[in-house]
């Protein structure tokens, strides 16, 4: 294993004070864990009292709802801003100038404001009694330019031979977009359209504070509800809750971001990677051109791309 | 139309309320990401772990949440008579600083080992070596996704307006509710001081950048 860049492999001195450093910090962060878990318990966060609620099937399947809406909400405004996003980008790669320049303005503005600044606009002049579309739509434009810039960047990145090629065989626009650079585009951003995707679930809580009864807010009308026990409201208990839940649905989504990212990796032409030597074929050259450089010349696999 | 000369006192007051806020939690994350970036990339184990799991616990939890957690958590763990401000600046920091970490995380790994191994064969000792080549093409590559993450950190200072801080979110809701003016007046006046805000960031960080920036 070779060394970081910021130091060498360590010797046999390094390596003893390296543990030294090792057990001091593991004694420092398990004090900091242990102070938390006892302030916690300290304060009467952990009486029994304040938990047995999550036990009841109702509180179990009012949570399930805000769930099912928070995905619900995610969903819609998922794929709503993956289609704004694409036609945010058609326009900006458009030939024709006014549209274009339609393209860049809706981008720029949607981006440059505060997305809850654009769902209070919406809630209070659109949505009044409708809360959930004020979310979506908020979340769409925001969203949608943002993935808009995302798709943009991946098809500028492409190197210029693959549209140029593709128009020398006579291809037309539309063709030359649709079958060469959008393809090859999409399998380079997909981590980070999947990771911005990440970043829509996560507002959704935004809902919350506009009164939408998604699951944050499900889970503060818990906590408020809940008459305190010995003085001690149920808050801690709902962010423990709640906070794994979200942050379970987020990591999932995000592990979708990593496994297609070592798989747009190992295989650059989408052909399922031949039987190679273990480990030899998963570090083949990451950073060379998108196009071009599949069959590293190291390996020898029965195909040939 | 005269939203703004109307409600000028109220602008103002959010106005430096929300720059306060911005400017105060960027420099809590800088340095907590700067802290964290440093145990991430450590030769101690433990250091390396409990990075990581900060890393991942905040880039997994929205930012709303984490306001709940710090503004009701941090009092019942005994850190009473914070005012909201206060905690609003921890809860932005804080998830501000994984973000940070990773920008920083990334710039240290885009440095070629080639370049540290060259500095040490010529016998540059660990601290040379990390302040003359290593960190300074690291800050380089760093900076930009810096400028970004501050630009986004001044538009999520929005979200402590419903945690009781005063600044141009707040403003927007108490204007809206209090109606008689035309939302989207009202809205495009905020949008105007945010306008202001991101470009005075992004203005200081191609500064940085330009400061920076070495002729290949």
């Amino acid at each position: 294993m070779s060394a970081s860049v910021l130091f060498d492999v360590p010797g046999p001195k390094a390596r003893a004070r390296n543990r030294v450093y090792g057990i001091l910090s593991s004694v420092a962060v398990l004090g900091l864990v242990a102070f938390v878990v006892y302030r916690l318990d300290d304060t009467g966060q952990f009486q029994g009292d304040l938990w047995n609620i999550y036990e009841y099937s109702s509180t179990q399947r009012q949570i399930l709802d805000g769930l099912r809406t928070t995905v619900e909400t995610f969903a819609i405004a998922a794929a709503l801003s993956v289609v704004l996003g694409v036609v945010l980008t058609a326009a900006r790669l458009s030939d024709h100038k006014p549209v274009r320049w339609i393209g860049v303005v809706a981008v720029e503005a949607f981006r440059a404001m505060p997305l809850l600044i654009m769902i209070f606009l919406l809630w209070a002049a659109v949505f009044t009694s409708d809360p959930m579309w004020a979310l979506v739509i908020g979340l769409t434009l925001y969203n949608g330019s943002v993935q808009s810039e995302i798709f943009r960047s991946g098809i500028n990145a492409l190197p210029k031979g693959q549209g140029e090629a593709a128009y020398a065989l006579g291809l037309r626009k539309t063709q030359v977009m649709t079958s060469v650079l959008v393809p090859q585009a999409v399998r380079t951003m997909l981590p980070s359209i999947i990771s911005q995707l990440v970043v829509t679930l996560k507002d959704t809580s935004l809902g919350y504070i506009i009164v939408y009864e998604e699951l944050l807010f499900v889970g503060k009308r818990f906590a408020e509800q809940r008459p305190p026990v010995n003085g001690v409201y149920a808050f801690i208990p709902m962010v423990i809750v709640f906070g794994s839940i979200y942050i379970l649905l987020c990591m999932a989504l995000s592990s979708v971001a990593t496994w297609v990212e070592r798989r747009t990796k190992r295989s650059r032409k989408g052909t399922p990677p031949p039987m190679a030597a273990p480990g030899a074929a998963v570090m083949a050259g990451p950073g060379l051109g998108a196009a071009g450089a599949t069959g590293a010349p190291g390996t020898d696999g029965p195909k040939t791309g | 139309m005269n939203v703004l000369s109307d409600n000028f006192a109220m602008f103002r007051e959010g106005f430096v309320g929300t720059v306060e806020l911005t400017v105060l939690s960027a420099l809590l994350a800088l340095v907590v990401g700067i802290l964290i970036a440093a145990f991430r990339v450590s030769p101690v184990p433990a250091l390396r772990i409990f990075g990581s799991t900060w890393v991942t616990l905040l880039l997994n939890t929205p930012l709303v949440l984490l306001f709940l957690a710090v503004t009701l958590g941090l009092p019942a763990l005994g850190l009473k008579g914070w005012d909201s401000f206060w905690l609003a600046v921890m809860a932005l920091g804080s998830y501000t600083s994984a973000f940070v970490c990773e920008a920083i995380r990334s710039g240290i790994n885009a440095v070629p080992v080639g370049q540290a191994e060259a500095a040490r064969s010529i016998g540059m000792t660990f601290n040379q070596t990390l302040g003359q080549i290593v960190l300074p093409q690291a800050t380089r590559t760093a900076v930009p996704p810096l400028g970004s993450l501050m630009i986004a950190l001044a538009k999520n200072t929005t979200i402590a307006s419903s945690f009781n801080v005063t600044e141009l979110g707040s403003v927007q809701k108490t204007l809206n509710a209090d109606s008689g003016y035309n939302i989207f007046v009202i809205f495009l006046w905020i949008a105007i001081c945010y306008v202001v805000i991101t470009f005075a960031i992004s203005g200081l960080f191609r500064l940085l950048e330009n400061r920076l920036a070495v002729a290949r």
